[in-house]
């Protein structure tokens, strides 16, 4: 029986960090605790001096592009990229082609990520059939087939009284709305932030109000159906609050935020290079400020990468003809590190434990001890990313030529190493 | 200089070195035989990806004045109807053989894009509501024929402000020159955050009018969505015309300019359009002139001219 153990890191664990070993045997944790697990040709050992060691990572935001654009990114590429990232959990958003706005999409989608075995894929479904905002999706067959998550990502779902059925239907469930939360008549043809920047370009813009409308409307809607509520790349400052109020008031609301937001301003947008596009848009140093101080004190729930691959000719046009969405997967828990800081605690929590518990992915995001599953991501939070490649079929990013503080090592799930800091894939 | 792309990296003595080589250009225009064989054997490519006439042809009787061959393209003529990338494009026309581009498209920023994938200078022609700044220049160019210079000359911009280049463009051009320049537009026209521009704004025209030696109108741009940001042209014409009434209460050396196409009984009355004092025309025949300054300089043209 082959064994891993991890020695002498960091370890996250139910009752906070301590030093100490971690033994791995057929997918499960077997023992934590000092000097452990020694002795035996067939026990791997890495050295996890200075390194954090603790739950996967858990992306409840990601376009794995499959089915329908798999010339930007597949499960394959994805997964590749995600365990290169430390991620061992995936949630598949279902704005691919067709939509994924029934079961047997849903099945189809978790079967390929079970295929190429490098993360655990879960799929969110559609609240609107066909991510059309005009009527529910097969809400109960979604949710028979494993969807906890819904949402029409790309869209906002606009009409209240349709996302008011639809929370009244998942409250009952359990399910959660994750909103892309940004009203279409505020940010008509707009591309960028509204702000000084966006007026020295003449640009078309898109005011922080056009998310916080919809959050506040919403929110309004969780008072109402008492629906778990999902802010989905959550980007300015006032939204924050929003946030924040409706947490104190007991409300099931949770948010996330995206690295690119926590990394860059719409000052980066004056080039307008379109590595720099996304929806919502980056706003202003004030925002940015906000949504790290957010994720800092667990405003923000979580990071959610927003990994949205397009391919270079998409990208290889005036900014305002650019598709919206970057890729960060592989490179997010060194933006986040770097930008945010976090202690080791907060970060698993941020990056793996509150991700799966708003998704629902049963044996992910497990704070680690014995019995539990061996999903274990090794950070090591001096370490340096480089960016200068990606394991993703695409590479339209803001982080090419940059360099980031903190650098996944390890990354194991289900008890097999998917990526080690060498670079070798199992 | 390597491109001209926008006014608001030009600093005065760059931008009065390009003024200056423009007069030089204007007394060539007025030669009976206006034509210096400066740029011979260059080719310069007008590429208008948004339809343009006056430009365009400003662009093409500029390059021809000097000599240089021209090819043109349009948008509605090429291979993006059927579904060539722009980047693609761009390259076919450097492998044709080309020394320079000039190029006007409806997405703020594509000429830097175009500037980073070809090997020969780019001049933009219009990017979006972004820059135009070879407009600037010959209105600086009018100014200065004007005035003498631009120091201190007090000049009011009127109209659609945030969805006009001509107005980016000149804000920085006039300012560097030493202008004084105020925005002046219903709230909805003028740019949101402007803070970073080196203008005062007000939405009282009358109240700007009488201070001003300039009047810069803009054309009601409703193809950028300008009639739905006002409620109806004659309310625009009765607050921000700039009507006989109106014209007769500027002082009365005050000129005005405008970049056209003009739109009469809005943003100006015909009488305004067609006194001695509307120095339209003379913008349109001091665009060629600049323009010849810009390819000149871009494309190291030596011979005295």
């Amino acid at each position: 029986m082959s064994k891993t153990v991890f020695r002498n890191g960091t370890v996250v664990t139910a009752n906070g960090p301590v030093t100490a070993d971690v033994e791995v045997a057929e997918g499960v944790i077997v023992a934590i605790g000092e000097a452990i697990g020694s002795g035996g040709d067939d026990v791997r050992e890495v050295d996890c001096e200075g390194l954090w060691v603790g739950p996967g990572f858990v992306d409840i935001h990601t376009h794995l592009r499959e089915p329908g654009h798999e010339y930007k990114e597949d499960t394959e590429s994805a997964s590749r990229v995600a365990a290169a990232g430390g991620y061992t959990s995936v949630v598949a958003m279902p704005n691919t082609d067709p939509v994924i706005d029934s079961g047997h999409l849903v099945r189809y989608t978790i079967e390929r990520g079970r295929e190429v075995g490098l993360v655990e894929v879960a799929s969110a479904g559609c609240v609107t059939a066909g991510r059309a905002g005009e009527k529910l999706a097969h809400l109960d067959d979604l949710w028979a087939a494993g969807v906890r998550m819904f949402t029409d990502d790309g869209d906002v779902v606009a009409d209240a009284g349709l996302l008011r059925r639809a929370m009244d239907y998942l409250a009952q469930l359990g399910g959660v709305v994750a909103q892309h939360a940004i009203d279409p008549g505020l940010a008509r043809a707009g591309h960028m932030h509204e702000g000084a920047v966006a007026s020295g370009l003449g640009m078309y813009a898109i005011p922080s109000a056009a998310e916080t409308v919809v959050v506040a409307r919403d929110i309004e809607l969780v008072r109402l159906t008492g629906c778990n509520y999902h802010v989905q790349h959550i980007s300015a400052a006032p939204t924050v609050e929003l946030v924040a109020a409706a947490k104190r008031e007991g409300l099931p609301v949770t948010a996330e935020v995206t690295p690119h937001h926590l990394a860059f301003t719409d000052g980066d947008v004056r080039a307008t290079d379109p590595a720099f596009k996304m929806m919502p848009p980056l706003r202003t140093e004030a925002d940015r400020a906000a949504l790290v101080a957010g994720l800092q004190s667990g405003v923000i729930d979580v990071v959610a990468t927003d990994h949205a691959p397009h391919a270079d000719h998409e990208k290889d046009v005036p900014f305002e003809h650019a598709p919206n969405g970057v890729i960060g997967l592989e490179w997010a828990a060194a933006v986040v590190n770097d930008r945010v800081g976090l202690d080791p605690v907060r970060f698993f929590e941020a990056m793996s434990v509150k991700p799966a518990a708003i998704a629902r992915i049963a044996g992910q995001g497990r704070w680690l001890g014995v019995a539990e599953p061996a999903n274990i991501t090794v950070f090591d939070p001096q370490g340096i990313t480089d960016v200068r490649d990606t394991r993703s079929k695409s590479r339209n990013a803001p982080y090419f030529g940059r360099s980031y503080t903190g650098a996944v090592r390890y990354t194991m799930y289900a008890g097999a190493m998917t990526y080690e800091e060498s670079g070798v894939l199992v | 200089m390597n491109h001209l792309l926008t006014t608001q990296d030009l600093d005065r003595d760059h931008l009065t070195m390009l003024l200056d080589t423009a007069d030089g250009m204007v007394s060539l225009l007025e030669r009976d035989i206006a034509k210096a064989p400066t740029l011979r054997g260059k080719t310069v490519a007008t590429m208008f990806f948004e339809p343009s006439t006056r430009t365009k042809l400003s662009f093409d009787k500029a390059a021809k004045a000097l000599s240089a061959d021209v090819m043109s393209f349009t948008a509605s003529s090429s291979s993006l109807t059927k579904g060539e990338s722009l980047k693609d494009t761009v390259l076919t026309v450097q492998a044709l053989g080309v020394d320079l581009m000039v190029v006007r498209h409806g997405a703020t920023g594509a000429p830097w894009r175009v500037a980073e994938w070809v090997d020969v200078p780019v001049v933009n022609a219009g990017d979006g509501a972004h820059q135009h700044p070879t407009q600037a220049l010959l209105d600086s160019l009018t100014l200065r024929q004007h005035f003498g210079t631009l120091d201190g000359v007090k000049i009011g911009i009127v109209g659609d402000i945030r969805h006009s280049r001509v107005a980016r463009s000149n804000v920085f051009a006039f300012a560097t020159l030493g202008a004084d320049v105020t925005l002046i537009a219903p709230p909805t026209l003028l740019p949101v955050a402007n803070s970073e521009w080196p203008v005062h704004t007000t939405s009282e025209l009358d109240d700007a009018l009488t201070g001003l030696d300039a009047v810069y109108l803009l054309r009601v741009q409703s193809e950028r969505g300008g009639a739905s940001v006002f409620p109806s042209l004659g309310e625009y014409r009765a607050r921000f015309g700039l009507t006989a009434e109106r014209f007769k209460r500027l002082k009365p050396d005050a000129v005005v300019l405008h970049p056209g196409p003009m739109i009469r009984g809005v943003e100006i009355d015909a009488v305004v359009a067609d006194d001695p004092r509307s120095l339209v025309l003379e913008q349109v025949t001091n665009g060629v002139a600049a323009r010849m300054a810009v390819l000149y300089h871009l494309l190291g043209g030596e011979a005295d001219v």
